[in-house]
């Protein structure tokens, strides 16, 4: 069987609150990050708060629909981001955002290699029959990396983010069981 | 369609209100019993829903609408008798973006195919565009809901995006497709 949580860069984690809440609240000094990860207007959260958030979202992820990770570089074992899956469980789809928050992690296949192992969780354990995501276009990075991990871009609403006074468009992104599993023999072989 | 003495909520055949907690639960109940609207207006599993639960939800909407302040709801009436013909909403508003998701039903069969639809989602782009001045609205239909389809193109819609296969309905896979429209596009179209 293959490692669920062990990639070739990172690996898979549920971190203490704690641990969590410290981290967070260094990463949400960074704005650029912020918008990166959402459209919605950058704030800042209290570490208590970020600490009941982390405890809620922990319970919930024992709940089938909810699934959250933390991402380590095997390297130095250093906490550097997080995935969450949020699966539609009638339709058989899951919802995908993650993020790096560690600056020096970025731009090094970290992200892509956690990607794959979201990927991999999805459709060889969750079984799900499709997962998505969505993006801003200021945000060419993160399309290079899904697009790598497999995902396709299925189209894009226009305009409706605005950040620094100008509006941006959502990419809306797709990879279908079948997909994936083309992909993996591809590699395979 | 500018006037400031232009009624928002007043159409040709067809009015807005608010919900009637008294007499607007029985009517849904029944729209709940037609799986066909069900499966039109939502991606939800479809089920009947009493009067009773009915007013549940309207109570919840309202606690919603009161607590986010992100969600528009009217009931559609007919000016003949203000009965209840439908919903129409604008919700998940991101006021930072400018963007809402609208949403639209006439519940009854006798109902459609009459304009009402048309009439409605005239109003509600109006209300979204000029009143609440959103940048742009954005609505979702399934692949195979071709008179929703058809009424969003009418009114100017694009098709946007293709969320190939999102849905599981009746043994099979379908798309879900996402429309836009701008209000600088709903401006031009207004004034021609």
């Amino acid at each position: 069987m293959r490692d669920l949580f062990r990639g070739e860069l990172v690996r898979l984690t549920t971190e203490e609150p704690d641990a969590y809440a410290k981290m967070e609240v260094q990463w949400q000094k960074d704005t650029e990050f912020h918008s990166l990860m959402d459209g919605d207007p950058a704030t800042v959260v209290s570490e208590k708060k970020l600490k009941e958030w982390f405890e809620k979202r922990n319970e919930s992820s024992l709940k089938p629909g909810r699934h959250a990770f933390s991402i380590r570089a095997l390297a130095e074992d250093k906490l550097i981001g997080f995935f969450g899956l949020w699966v539609d469980l009638i339709h058989s789809e899951a919802w995908v955002g993650i993020g790096i928050g560690e600056r020096e992690f970025w731009n090094k296949g970290y992200g892509t290699d956690a990607m794959k192992l979201c990927l991999q969780y999805a459709f060889t354990e969750l079984n799900v029959h499709r997962v998505s995501l969505g993006l801003m276009d200021y945000n060419p990075r993160a399309l290079r990396s899904y697009e790598k991990a497999g995902f396709r871009l299925e189209g894009r609403t226009r305009g409706d983010v605005q950040r620094a006074g100008k509006h941006h468009d959502s990419l809306w992104m797709g990879i279908l069981h079948e997909e994936w599993l083309q992909m993996q023999n591809r590699e395979k072989q | 369609m500018f006037d400031i003495q232009t009624q928002l909520f007043e159409g040709q055949d067809i009015r807005f209100g608010p919900i009637d907690h008294e007499k607007d639960p029985g009517i849904e109940s029944k729209w709940t019993h037609d799986s066909d609207f069900m499966r039109m207006y939502d991606i939800d599993p479809a089920r009947p829903m009493s009067a009773a639960m009915m007013k549940k939800k309207y109570e919840k909407l309202e606690k919603e609408i009161e607590e986010n302040k992100n969600i528009y709801h009217f009931a559609i009436r007919a000016r003949e008798d203000d009965g209840l013909i439908g919903k129409a909403s604008i919700h998940r508003i991101e006021w930072s973006n400018g963007n809402g998701w609208i949403r639209l039903g006439i519940g009854a069969g006798d109902d459609r195919r009459k304009g009402y639809g048309s009439q409605a989602l005239r109003m509600l782009l109006r209300f979204a565009f000029a009143e609440l001045n959103l940048f742009r609205v954005t609505a979702a239909v399934q692949e195979y809901n071709e008179a929703g389809i058809a009424l969003l193109k009418k009114a100017g819609f694009v098709e946007e995006v293709r969320r190939r296969q999102a849905l599981d309905r009746d043994g099979r896979r379908w798309d879900l497709l996402v429309f836009g429209l701008l209000n600088d596009e709903w401006q031009k179209q207004a004034k021609a």
